[in-house]
């Protein structure tokens, strides 16, 4: 049976780049001398896993070279081996060497062993260095080759199970089959041993053999059959020698005489092994270069399982109302127009949620962009002689496969500029009175209808004067402008400007910024800058929902209808009088427990005429939360929860106060979505102008 | 057609093990680590088992442990696959009560070899 | 409305119209004609209720669902500053893709009807008269006869209010 094994390298290349990703963000969490067993025993598992499937598909460098890594860690795991920075370092570094191999064998270049041996070397000089790190090293010389077999025809094998051997899932009856694989054998039973019936226990074994090879094998081809249960039986090889000293003696008759039954048998056999072994690298060869080849063409994904279910119930439903309106077809009157139109109505709705959720497919989890970060940070804090803290918070929020592709490089320059520009040396820190490690905050949220990407740094801010000084000097602005701060931050992403004051080849070299807005703009976002002098900063960037899904509850206000983000809605009351206050000049309130909230009318705040009531007694009071903000929302009527797909507002049209976007309900028709923070926002501006005669 | 329960939380591996099974007329179940592979066990009986021995969540010793007490895994053949050569591993995998292991690296053909000496 | 002037392009705005795509769908707003290159039209649909968008200027009608998008709906005669007009059987909404700084977007536009698909030659279309200030001229690029008619040259993608603009135009709640 021949099978094609470069079918599956693309499967392997995909896991071990991730076994790689899992192995470093392991290393980078990993204290030195407080090592935690979970997490290199993770690492362990990337590294074996990489080991034993480069093996299998015949990448023996990299298999060569995991090996030695694994043996480090498996020495790290059973605490016999110390976990220091030095064996971090160089296994961070070993995972970079790793990935070079990897990426070099999957487009089918050559790898480049130069950097490998040194690699090895270094990790190898780390094992070297402690009297455990022999043990594994022991392994290759595993078995020595059965000497001076030459002159043995047969074997007498003598196996005698213990009782217990069946339960290991063993059979005795097997293995003797598998020596009758072998050539001519003889098998005598021994019974004496079996108990009378009344005391036989049927999931024992009793019986032993007698089992004569006739055969020139080489002791290890008989001991391997038996190499499972070597422990589960008593076991004699002895080999026949009288025939062997015979055919020293006379060998050609003796020899022929001996094995009459199947003489031309080894021969052939040996024949075919030596015929495979010429055979599989060819095979291993080709099937690397036809790897090669898909590998650097296609890009795959990775989809969620439960997307693909969500998937083909919908394909389920599709189908089902295909053969409601096929049927509808084959005998149709006009008195069933209505039906049609309702199969009609359920296709498109139908058809839509399946374009939808294809579309979900390609949601992926900005993990992918935020795990090259710990590393990043690692590696230029220590280059640059900081301390630098790296935390991130919301991986899991959901943007298109687009944005993580084009996101990544606009992040690593922002980073590196707050690590480079930012956070400051130790010493200066000490001296402001701040903690000698600074902190990076990486963040990701949906708000308010947009991904929210924050980089925040507690270093010591833009300086504003400098920004200013720099870019009168290149004329940017004159001297008599009169920016707002924020106004003077945004000068900073302005082409050719850069306030380092020396070029490092951290950040680069001021081409930066205007790149980085540039790129994000492309996506159709935009990027922000919060800071203080000596406190730190801030980059916030706004990217624009393509694509999300969010879970609503739809309200309604005379004909119209918003959909509510479930997450902001802390409850949805019905107000009793004695609950309404008036504060004078800012509105209606009401008492929800122990806190008097303000009562925001949706009709009011959006205008809308339709409305069924006005009276706070007879609609419905949505409590909402929004940016730590709570009040009450006033509205009609709650219909109903639930899966909204958010659509942007801002494709086509412009951000609108108060909605975060829009959504397609089952209908075909556009709902709004509420961005409760702004609706708050825009209530209070309101209530400023002191709309009293509304409140009286 | 016998039934082969193949357990590996690499998916190459496991996709390598199942294609090569299943091109060779078994019936092939996949589970990706022992937690998995025990809870199909209790729903049925398969003629193999193949499991790796490192994995998340339940490793393959324990997961040979575990199936041991089935009643109806009492004798079923299951392999451990292991890229260990040294005798710990497999010690540990015979006293958990594995019937044998495949050493890794594998081709197809040594795989089926094994596997044929257990499913006769 | 003043009654158009006739006046023939000068030489200065040829090379402006020359650019300008050779084909106009037509259609109109009470008496006058208009046109759009129809290499921007989408597609053409009857007018069915769309979606209020809360503080927005009166000729912004709403937002519909075109095929998964969101397109907003501008009522043309609103937006020119011509008095409203009651929706009926004849109005016509024109999906148009208008581009708008680096990104192409779909706006649609409410007119009182569609009439034809004008053929004009780059020499047959004439500059904007100034019509004084009176009329706000900013839409037009150009005039051009059919059938002895003139047919006013839409700029759509000067339809798009810019933010700011947008702003403005909301009335203070």
């Amino acid at each position: 049976m021949t099978i094609d094994m470069a079918q599956f390298h693309q499967v392997f290349f995909d896991e071990s780049f991730e076994g790689l990703d899992v192995m470093e963000s392991g290393l980078l969490n990993m204290d030195p001398g407080t090592a935690d067993t979970e997490e290199i025993n993770s690492i362990f598992r990337a590294a074996h896993s990489i080991k034993g499937g480069s093996g299998t598909f015949g990448f023996t460098e990299i298999s060569n070279f995991t090996h030695v890594m694994e043996t480090l860690l498996d020495e790290m795991r059973d605490g016999r081996r110390e976990v220091t920075a030095v064996a971090v370092d160089a296994l961070l570094r070993s995972v970079d060497v790793l990935r070079e191999m990897l990426k070099a064998v999957s487009a089918d270049d050559t790898i480049d062993m130069d950097d490998v041996q040194a690699q090895q070397s270094e990790l190898e000089a780390i094992l070297n260095n402690s009297e455990s790190a022999a043990p594994a090293a022991g392994a290759n010389s595993a078995q020595p080759a059965a000497d001076g077999a030459e002159a043995i025809t047969g074997w007498r094998v003598v196996f005698r199970p213990l009782p217990h051997m069946m339960r290991t899932g063993n059979d005795p009856l097997r293995i003797i089959q598998e020596l009758t694989d072998l050539g001519d054998v003889k098998v005598e039973g021994d019974a004496s041993l079996l108990p009378r019936l009344a005391e036989l226990d049927p999931e024992e074994c009793f019986l032993s053999w007698v089992i004569t090879v006739n055969e020139a094998l080489e002791k290890s081809q008989i001991s391997e059959v038996f190499d499972w249960v070597e422990d589960d039986c008593e076991l004699s090889i002895v080999p026949i020698v009288t025939e062997a000293v015979a055919e020293q003696v006379e060998a050609p008759e003796v020899e022929s005489a001996v094995q009459a039954s199947e003489p031309a048998q080894p021969e052939r056999r040996q024949g075919e092994r030596r015929a495979e072994d010429r055979r599989s690298p060819v095979d291993r060869r080709q099937n690397d270069r036809r790897s090669g080849g898909g590998a650097s063409g296609s890009s795959s994904i990775r989809v969620d399982i439960n997307k693909i279910d969500g998937l083909i119930n919908m394909v389920g439903e599709l189908v089902i109302t295909q053969s409601m309106l096929s049927m509808l077809g084959e005998d149709f009157t006009i008195d069933r127009v209505e039906r049609l139109q309702d199969g009609l109505a359920q296709l498109e709705r139908h058809t839509r949620e399946l374009q939808e959720s294809v579309m979900q497919i390609r949601m992926l989890p900005i993990s992918f962009t935020f795990s090259r970060f710990p590393r990043l940070v690692h590696d230029l804090s220590s280059k640059m002689g900081k301390k630098i803290e790296l935390k991130m918070s919301g991986e899991q929020t959901e943007v298109d496969k687009t944005v993580i592709e084009k996101i990544g490089d606009p992040l690593v320059h922002l980073v590196r500029n707050s690590l480079d520009h930012g956070i400051e040396m130790p010493e200066v820190r000490k001296a402001a009175g701040k903690p000698e490690t600074g902190t990076v905050h990486l963040s990701a949220a949906h708000r308010g209808g947009n991904i929210i990407i924050e980089i925040r740094d507690d270093g010591k801010g833009l300086d504003k004067h400098r920004i200013e000084s720099k870019a009168i000097e290149r004329g940017l602005i004159t001297e008599e402008h009169n920016l707002t701060d924020q106004q003077i931050y945004e000068l900073i992403f302005q082409a050719g400007f850069s306030t380092a004051e020396q070029i490092s080849d951290v950040s680069g070299r001021g081409v930066g910024m205007d790149v980085v807005r540039k790129n994000i703009n492309e996506l159709g976002g935009s990027i922000e800058i919060e800071s203080e002098m000596g406190k730190g900063s801030a980059i916030i960037i706004r990217l624009p929902l393509t694509l999300a899904i969010l879970d609503g509850q739809t309200i309604a206000v005379g004909d119209e209808i918003y959909i509510v983000p479930l997450v902001s809605i802390i409850e949805s009351i019905q107000l009793k009088p004695d609950m309404i206050n008036l504060v004078a000049g800012r509105g209606e309130t009401f008492k929800l427990r122990n806190d008097y909230l303000p009562i925001v009318r949706l009709h009011e705040v959006f205008g809308i005429e339709s409305v069924k009531t006005t009276d706070l007694m007879s609609g419905l009071l949505v409590v909402v939360e929004g940016d730590g903000k709570r009040c009450g929302l006033f509205v009609d009527d709650l219909i109903g929860q639930q899966q909204v797909v958010i659509k942007s507002l801002e494709a086509n049209y412009k951000r609108v106060d108060g909605l975060s976007g829009a959504t397609i309900l089952g209908d075909g028709s556009v709902a709004l979505i509420l961005d409760i923070p702004g609706i708050i926002r825009l209530s209070s501006q309101k209530y400023s102008v002191a709309d009293l005669k509304q409140s009286a | 057609m016998a039934s082969i329960l193949a357990v590996d939380d690499s998916a190459s591996m496991r996709q390598m093990v199942s294609f090569t099974l299943k091109g060779a007329g078994y019936e092939v179940l996949e589970a990706a680590d022992g937690v998995e592979a025990l809870s199909i066990a209790k729903t049925r009986s398969v003629d193999l088992v193949i499991t790796d021995v490192n994995m998340p969540n339940m490793d393959g010793i324990s997961l040979i442990q575990n199936l041991r007490t089935l009643p109806s895994y009492k004798f079923t053949p299951l392999l451990m696959l292991t890229t260990e050569s040294s005798a710990e591993k497999k010690q540990q995998g015979k006293a958990a009560g594995a019937t044998g292991w495949i050493v890794k690296p594998f081709n197809p053909e040594q795989l089926l070899n094994t596997v044929k000496k257990v499913i006769r | 409305m003043p009654a158009i002037a006739q006046q023939n392009g000068n030489d200065d705005m040829q090379q402006d119209v020359e650019v300008i795509g050779s084909e106009y769908l037509t259609f109109n707003l009470g008496d006058e004609d208009y046109g759009v290159d129809i290499l921007r039209v989408q597609e053409i649909r009857g007018w069915e209720m769309v979606t209020r968008v809360p503080n927005q200027p009166a000729f912004v009608k709403g937002v519909l669902n075109l095929r998964g998008s969101i397109v907003p709906i501008f009522d043309l005669r609103e937006r020119m500053g011509m008095p409203a007009r009651e929706y009926d059987k004849a109005t016509v909404v024109i999906i148009l893709k208008v581009i708008c700084e680096i990104s192409e977007r779909s706006v649609g536009i409410v007119v009182d009807g569609v009439s034809d698909v004008l053929n004009a030659r780059s020499q047959d279309i004439a500059a904007t008269p100034d019509f004084g200030e009176n009329l706000d001229t900013e839409f037009i690029t150009g005039m051009a006869s059919s059938n002895g008619k003139m047919v006013m040259l839409l700029d759509v993608d000067k339809l798009q209010p810019s933010v700011a603009q947008a702003d403005e135009d909301v009335e203070v709640a």
